[in-house]
């Protein structure tokens, strides 16, 4: 097992570079230019100068080698700095944001706890929610509780998040005062009192986004579910005089979380990565608020560590899922 | 206003030399900054060193061009010696894009090591009403009453909270709908939800305009693509149709600016014929394009030889069909424009063709982008413009022959019409050479109308203003568009 381990991540390292070449040269290649955030009013030399200060007009391999430089052995060494108060990293220059000028990190340093919060409860909220309907609904399928889950599912994932969140704020925002609309991030949880405005302020984005989790969740479930149900192991367990709950719980629904689990930590990085929409609509301010903005600004720096982040949490979810198919499965074995 | 000087000063109280080239500036006595430490004149010529730096990058460098060297002959006199006579001395130092930095606070924040001076940039020693107490880039700034502040009455607020993200309609919606906020600046919605919002009543919008002009640029360069690289849209080659003055009049004439107003700006926004629509001195009392004129302007291109010889609704003339490519950036006010505009040169017998580009490629300035607005590979595009502070001589500079973009000086310059006329040119050199402010204003006036109402070189659609939206529950508040929107905020107060 550690083996197999071990191989993986080494397979990982050429994998993270090329796609640390594509996700660079792809973002820089695609047109637009930073410029375009300075105001018209600037006049032409003065604009070149902020443009030479930034490094934009260095050659595009000089500033590929900078960055993998800065992401792999800057960024980490002010980590430890900042961890342990030592000074290893003495001053080097760090990743930086083309339209804010701060570190890239320490950006998304700032944007991760609330994307976390707020997306990471409304995922394991979906799961929660999703795998218990998603046994049910198999189990008495064409029941009116599965018309019902189908229903909602089907609402869930079709109607766009945009959607759903205006309209949670329309009527509990504008209409009953309920809830904030505007997510205040500054906000920190000390006594009961914060702790109630922080639910408050996570309910609506929370509800929004674990509606279109869960949804799909739970359809992969019921139809992996489904598909074991009508297995002859079933049969033979039942036949067995096993009771219902011992052959739907422990036979049937271990066998159908394999495709369950791929979907479920495939999710996990694109909880890091933000929601882009509902964080706009809810003002969270996080990480996919973050990206959606660098992209509109082409802040390249921020777009690109944000994307490559994104794809080394892929890559280690991948090898995660995998991990679990053994322990799932017993019949699958890796050394 | 003078916030930091003991006055302005003005040639009448010997702040300004009779010459023009030196002005000198007195700070108040006893001004401390939000840390307790005194202000002082070596502040503002640290200021003027930091931003001047080479390796700096200071957007507002501009704010200090022309100073041949500032000193300070005591702790509370500022003296700026210029290299040639400034009739408009009031730039740096002055408004709120141009503070003056505590030295003791930036001394190592000088050139290259400006962008990694983090902590220095995020929250910056001033002397205004708040100080920052927390800043969470594109997020969110924590502000907290500044004890030193020079009135000890003021501000009437602990603390203030900055929040950004999301868009236009949800910050109108916080102040309007829901109340969560108190005020909101750039709350530009259309009319439809500008009238929803207020009926709410839970606030105000509020309205101010500056110089900001929305406006037709005319290309007088032939920008065909049949032409070389380096060839299409430079001064080698004229544009075959707009070089006409009654085609640009008449595609001018066709345009209801008024309707333009209606459907994308509503109380944000008024028809203009003007590039420089204010201050009011500077401003030209030009109006004769605000009426649409259909009939006329279908006459004028009668009379300039455009006929309708085969019938197919389109005008042409020697062969050439009457044809325009209409560019602009990708926004839906734009593209609204866009849609009623070809309507109604549609109506005059022109085809045109509608192309969108995104901001980030259209204003991106990139020489290698066929896409920009300095490459104008089109024959007419919108956008909107303006100029900072009050002089409105730089923003008419811009139209010298020596500023026309092209291969040469990789597409950057201010020129984009390609417009030259020598008579203008000598103009701009007597503007810059004239400081009696009636005389400034006669000359900006005509320079405007040389590029407007004479010309039909640029045509201005809408004198676009401010939107801003205030809680019923705020006071003080009074809407500035030449400096930033808090400019007043020492004097904001809660509505009991």
């Amino acid at each position: 097992m550690l083996n197999y381990v071990l191989r993986r991540l080494l397979i990982a390292i050429p994998t993270l570079i090329l796609i640390s070449l594509v996700i660079f040269f792809l973002v820089d290649l695609a047109p637009g230019s930073p410029a375009s955030e300075i105001p018209l009013t600037v006049p032409p030399d003065v604009r070149e100068k902020i443009m030479e200060s930034l490094g934009v007009n260095q050659p595009v391999w000089v500033r590929y080698g900078l960055w993998m430089k800065q992401f792999f052995y800057v960024e980490p060494l002010y980590g430890i700095d900042a961890m342990f108060g030592t000074d290893l990293a003495q001053g080097a220059p760090r990743l930086i944001s083309y339209s804010s000028r701060v570190p890239v990190f320490q950006y998304i340093g700032e944007r991760l706890p609330q994307t976390l919060t707020v997306i990471g409860t409304a995922y394991v909220l979906a799961v929660l929610i999703a795998i218990p309907i998603g046994i049910y609904s198999a189990y008495r399928q064409y029941s009116w509780f599965d018309q019902i889950g189908t229903f909602v599912a089907m609402i869930g994932f079709s109607v766009p998040t945009f959607f759903t969140g205006l309209l949670l704020i329309i009527v509990f925002t504008v209409n009953l005062h309920w809830f904030p609309s505007i997510y205040n991030t500054s906000l920190s949880v000390t006594d009961w009192a914060s702790f109630k405005t922080q639910v408050q302020q996570m309910t609506l984005p929370v509800i929004t986004l674990a509606l279109f989790n869960a949804a799909e969740i739970s359809r992969y479930t019921r139809s992996s579910m489904l598909e074991n149900l009508a297995q002859d192991y079933v049969r033979t367990a039942r036949a067995k005089g096993m009771g219902e709950r011992t052959v739907v719980l422990k036979h049937v629904l271990r066998n159908s979380l394999i495709p369950v689990v791929t979907v479920i930590a495939l999710g996990i990085p694109t909880v890091f990565g933000g929601a882009i929409i509902t964080e706009q609509v809810f003002k969270i301010n996080g990480i996919g608020a973050a990206l959606i903005g660098a992209i509109q600004v082409n802040d390249l720096p921020v777009v690109q560590t944000i994307a490559f982040l994104t794809a080394i949490l892929i890559v280690l979810f991948n090898l995660v899922a995998d991990i679990l198919y053994g322990l799932l499965d017993p019949r699958i074995r890796y050394d | 206003m003078a916030r930091l000087a003991v006055e302005v000063p003005t040639v009448a109280n010997g702040g300004i030399s009779e010459d023009l080239t030196q002005i000198t500036w007195k700070l108040q006595p006893g001004l401390v900054w939000s840390d307790g430490t005194p202000v002082t004149s070596a502040d503002a010529k640290f200021t003027y060193e930091y931003c001047t730096h080479p390796e700096g990058g200071c957007a507002q460098a501009a704010r200090y061009e022309g100073i041949a060297s500032i000193e300070t002959p005591d702790a509370e006199t500022v003296v700026i010696t210029f290299v040639a006579p400034k009739p408009n001395p009031y730039q740096a130092f002055v408004g709120g894009t141009s503070p003056i930095l505590q030295a003791a606070q930036f001394a190592n924040c000088l050139g290259a090591a400006a962008s990694s001076c983090n902590e220095q940039n995020f929250k910056p020693i001033g002397t205004g009403p708040f100080v920052v107490k927390d800043f969470k880039v594109n997020d969110v700034v924590e502000l907290e009453a500044n004890p030193n502040y020079r009135d000890p009455a003021k501000p009437a607020f602990a603390t203030m909270t900055v929040k950004g993200g999301g868009d236009a309609v949800a910050a109108a919606r916080a102040v309007m709908e829901t109340g969560e906020f108190d005020y909101a600046w750039n709350t530009q919605i259309n009319p439809e939800m500008q009238a929803q919002m207020s009926a709410a009543g839970k606030g105000v919008l509020l309205n101010g305009f500056g110089t900001l002009v929305e406006r037709i640029e005319m290309n007088m360069t032939d920008p065909s693509p049949a032409l070389a690289e380096g060839e299409r849209s430079t001064t080698k080659h004229p544009h075959p149709i707009l070089s006409d003055i009654k085609v640009r009049k008449a595609l001018s004439m066709a345009i209801d600016r008024q309707a333009l107003v209606d459907i994308g700006y509503g109380s944000a926004g008024r028809a203009s014929c003007n590039l420089v629509p204010a201050p009011e001195m500077f401003a030209s009392p030009n109006t004769d394009c605000i009426a649409q004129d259909m009939d006329g302007a279908k006459a004028l291109l009668e009379e300039a030889g455009w006929t309708d010889s085969d019938g197919d609704g389109v005008r042409d003339k020697d062969g050439v069909k009457l044809k325009m490519v209409y560019q602009t950036s990708t926004n839906p006010v734009r593209q609204d424009f866009q849609v009623i505009i070809k309507a109604w040169w549609n109506e005059l017998g022109v085809e045109v063709e509608l192309k969108n580009i995104d901001a980030s490629v259209f204003f991106g300035g990139d020489a290698g982008s066929p896409d920009t607005f300095q490459k104008f590979y089109s024959d007419v595009e919108m956008y909107a413009n303006n100029f900072d502070g009050t002089d409105p001589e730089p923003y008419l500079a811009q139209y010298l022959c020596d500023k026309i973009p092209g291969p040469d000086n990789q597409w950057q310059g201010e020129n984009i019409n390609r417009f030259c006329d020598p008579a203008y040119d000598a103009l701009v050199a007597e503007l810059a050479k004239t400081s009696d402010m009636a005389e400034r204003g006669k000359i900006a006036i005509r320079l405007n109308e040389m590029l407007t109402k004479d010309s039909y070189v640029v045509v201005p659609l809408v004198d676009r203003g401010r939107l801003s939206a205030a809680s019923n529950t705020l006071g003080g508040v009074v809407l500035n568009t030449w400096d930033t929107e808090l400019w007043n905020a020492q004097d904001w107060f809660r509505v009991k």
